[in-house]
Formats: C-alpha cells, structure tokens, sequence
C-alpha cells in the first residue's frame, strides 16, 4: 500500500457502487461474461438501512438498520485497485443479494458474525466481522458523513480475505449463521 | 422540448419554459425563482467520465486514456437548478466541472455506435464537483471526492434529443461570479457520446433512466463559500449554483 500507484494506506473506506444490473436474488445464476472463465465469489454481509441516514454518528448508527441480509458479490479477478473497476466489479447479475431480512434481534452484535462460503458443498472460504478494518457502526458513520443512505440501501461491509474463485456449473452458498442461506449458481449465458 | 420538475406552492410540477418564467402542469407561469427545481430526473444508475478532453486530461498531467476512465456515483449526490453546495471547512481545492448529461432512455446491451443516439432520451446539464484534498490512490476518482451529497447539480432542463441536433458541437462554459472560467465545446470529448454508449452497453446494461456525465475540458479553479457558479451548455441549460460553508450545515445540539 506504501508503494506506487498507492502511496499510502487509504484514509477514508474504499467504496465502490454496485449498480441496479448486478442485482440477482437467491437462486438466480450468476452469469460468467464472454471469455472469463472463472468469477471470485465473496460472501459478505449486507447491512438494510431502515431510514435516511445522514451525517450520523457511530453511537447512534445502529438505530438506522432495518435488519441484515446475505449478499455474494461477484467480481472478475483484478490485482490493480487503482482506477474503478467498472469491468471487473459491474457485470451483470454480479451481486446476488438474500431477500430474506433478519432483524436487528437476530443479529444482536453485527461485529461479532461468522461469514461461510462452499462452492458445491465444499467449505472454501470463512472470516468473522470481527476481523473488519471498520467496525459496521463506524462504517455507516464514516459514510452518511458525506454521501447518505436511505431506507432500503444496503451497505456491503468488505470482501472475504480469501474469497475463492467459481466456474460455470458451481454451485456457490454463502451462510451467515442467524441468517438465512443465499445459494447462486455460477451459470455460462 | 424541455422539461423539468419544480415544487411550486407546496406541490410537485412539471414544468416547460414560457415566456416570463415557467409553466407548472396546471397551465399557471410563474417566475423562474419562485419555484424550487428539483433535478430533472431521479436517475437509476450515474456513470461518469474522467479525463474525457484531451485539454483537460493535459491539465491534469495525464495522457489521453485508451479506454474511458468510468466511475460510478451514488444516485442520492444529485441536487437541482439554484441549489447550494457544501464546501467543507478546511477544504484546499474544490472545483466546478461543466458536463453535458446523457439521459438514457430504453435499455441498451451490445449496442453498436452506429446506433447508440437511439438510446438517448435527452440531454441535461451537470456540475460534477470534486474534492481534491480527499483524492486517494485506491478507486480513484474516490467517492469521498466525487458522491457527495447535493454535490452534483443536474438541469435546470431535461431537453428532447429531437430538439439537440449535433449534441457533439456545443459550446460548455463555466462562469464564477460573472466571469468565464471554463470554455470548451463537446467537440473535444475523447470517447463521445457513441463511444460511451457502445463502451457500456458492451459489458453491461445500461437502462432508461441512467445517466452519463461525459466529462469536463479544461478551466479549473477553486471556489469558495459564497461564490456564484453557472455550467452552461449551449442549447440545453444554465445551471447555476451557490457555494456555502460548514456554517450553514453547523448541526445544532
């Protein structure tokens, strides 16, 4: 991170959009694009606002989650993190997102949740909230302090460390435990 | 035509230019600033084009890119026609970008240059303002620097593409308190309009309702609270907008 094109670790949290044609729900295929052979597949959680959140503070950011959902975003491998990766991030059906919502009771601390990830009912993937650079309530703070989410947006709160890599005809499952399963297969259109 | 959407008396309008100010959809015209404009479409997705004139791209010690510089913003930055903008305290450089807006008008996937001004609804005006002291290497133009909240201007007018001709020869100038600052003419985008369209359509869709800002030319300059700042794009709009300080965003309690 010290060396070029980056200079230095980032100072604000590295946020990318994923756009309204990624989105698949559980179940859906995810489509491998023309000449990619294999997509990484990254468990993560996704945390429903339940109303406008704008410049809050991390003490209060809790009260403005309607509840957590299980999300699988999908991205081509890329080594450079320097310009937006709209390619490798943005396809479609590259963000497949749980319609099941548990409720802010079922998920009593959103730092301490295990994130599972199998593809074809093999363990290949695992961390814990715990281990985020930013804990979910800083993260909703440091971002409604410039850019506000409203009721329904989800914030995604980081990739796996090792997500693994799914070709056409996996079956990929990302578990939560408290939540429900979102399972997507890795389809060739 | 032109269109745009306005609160006026305390209910929604659309709105078309008259003679001596705007009609509401009720037939009324009342005076261009007695109403509040809102953008003049809620966009689904907002793509943005970085270093898209060559001038522009020189100014800030880049080559011309071989394939376009796109970046996303959050849908909630925009904000309408004589809006205010925050410039945070202790800011060094924030700056204006002029921009001429590409509203999408039906779905488009794999579309061939040849056809992609079919695909346009119409056109409006952006002002894509940036933070330069939030810039980081990682995602870059970075959010923090490029989607924030009523940081984006949008109109005043959604213009018919009928009524836009050759929309890749208009002139675009920016004007701070009265004075140029900012001229260029679309003439000089690097990738245009078809370009883009075929760019993006060909590794993912792209839907009625998205937007492209199609980036800036050269004359940049800093701005501070209280400056008056218009974007103008020759056939489309005049878009004007007030810099304020952290004064009038000061959160009381």
């Amino acid at each position: 991170m010290h060396s070029e094109p980056y200079r230095q670790p980032p100072v604000a949290p590295v946020l990318y959009l994923k756009p309204r044609n990624t989105w698949i729900g559980n179940g859906d295929g995810i489509p491998l694009p023309p000449g990619v052979e294999q997509v990484k597949v990254s468990g993560t959680l996704g945390v429903v606002m339940g109303r406008t959140a704008c410049r809050v503070a991390a003490s209060d950011a809790l009260a403005y989650v309607a509840g957590y959902t299980i999300v699988n975003d999908v991205s081509i491998p890329h080594d450079s993190y320097y310009r937006p990766a709209l390619r490798e991030r943005c396809r479609d059906g590259f963000c497949a997102i749980s319609s099941a919502l548990a409720s802010p009771e079922a998920v009593p601390n959103p730092n301490q949740v295990e994130i599972r990830i199998s593809i074809n009912g093999r363990a290949c993937g695992a961390a814990s909230t715990a281990t985020l650079v930013r804990p979910v309530e800083r993260l909703i703070a440091d971002v409604t302090e410039f850019l506000m989410l409203g009721a329904g947006d989800v914030l995604l709160v980081g990739e796996l460390p090792d997500a693994p890599l799914a070709r056409a005809g996996d079956r990929v499952r990302v578990e939560i435990a408290g939540l429900a399963s979102l399972e997507n297969p890795v389809v060739r259109p | 035509m032109k269109h745009a959407r306005v609160a006026y008396a305390g209910a929604l309008h659309d709105a078309t230019p008259a003679d001596g100010g705007v009609r509401l959809t009720d037939g009324r015209v009342v005076a261009e600033d007695a109403v509040v404009w809102l953008p003049p479409i809620q966009p689904r997705t907002i793509f943005a084009v970085g270093l898209n004139y060559a001038d522009h791209a020189k100014e800030l010690s880049f080559q011309a890119p071989k394939e376009p510089l796109i970046f996303l913003k959050g849908p909630r930055s925009i904000c309408g026609h004589r809006a205010q903008t925050r410039r945070p305290a202790g800011v060094e450089y924030m700056h204006y970008e002029c921009e001429l807006a590409v509203v999408i008008g039906r779905t488009a996937r794999n579309v061939a240059r040849s056809d992609a001004y079919r695909y346009v609804a119409g056109y409006t005006v952006a002002n894509d303002y940036a933070i330069r002291d939030y810039l980081e290497n990682y995602y870059r133009p970075n959010f923090r620097v490029k989607s924030r909240d009523g940081a984006t201007p949008l109109g005043p007018w959604l213009v018919d593409t009928a009524d836009v001709p050759d929309p890749m020869n208009l002139r675009l100038r920016t004007l701070v308190n009265g004075r140029v600052t900012q001229e260029g003419s679309t003439c000089d985008m690097i990738f245009d309009i078809p370009a883009l369209i075929a760019y993006l359509s060909e590794f993912l869709t792209v839907d009625a309702g998205d937007l492209i800002l199609t980036g800036t030319p050269e004359g940049l300059a800093d701005v501070k609270a209280g400056d008056d700042v218009i974007t103008e794009v020759e056939g489309i709009g005049r878009l004007q907008n007030t810099i304020v300080g952290d004064d009038l965003f000061h959160i009381a309690g």
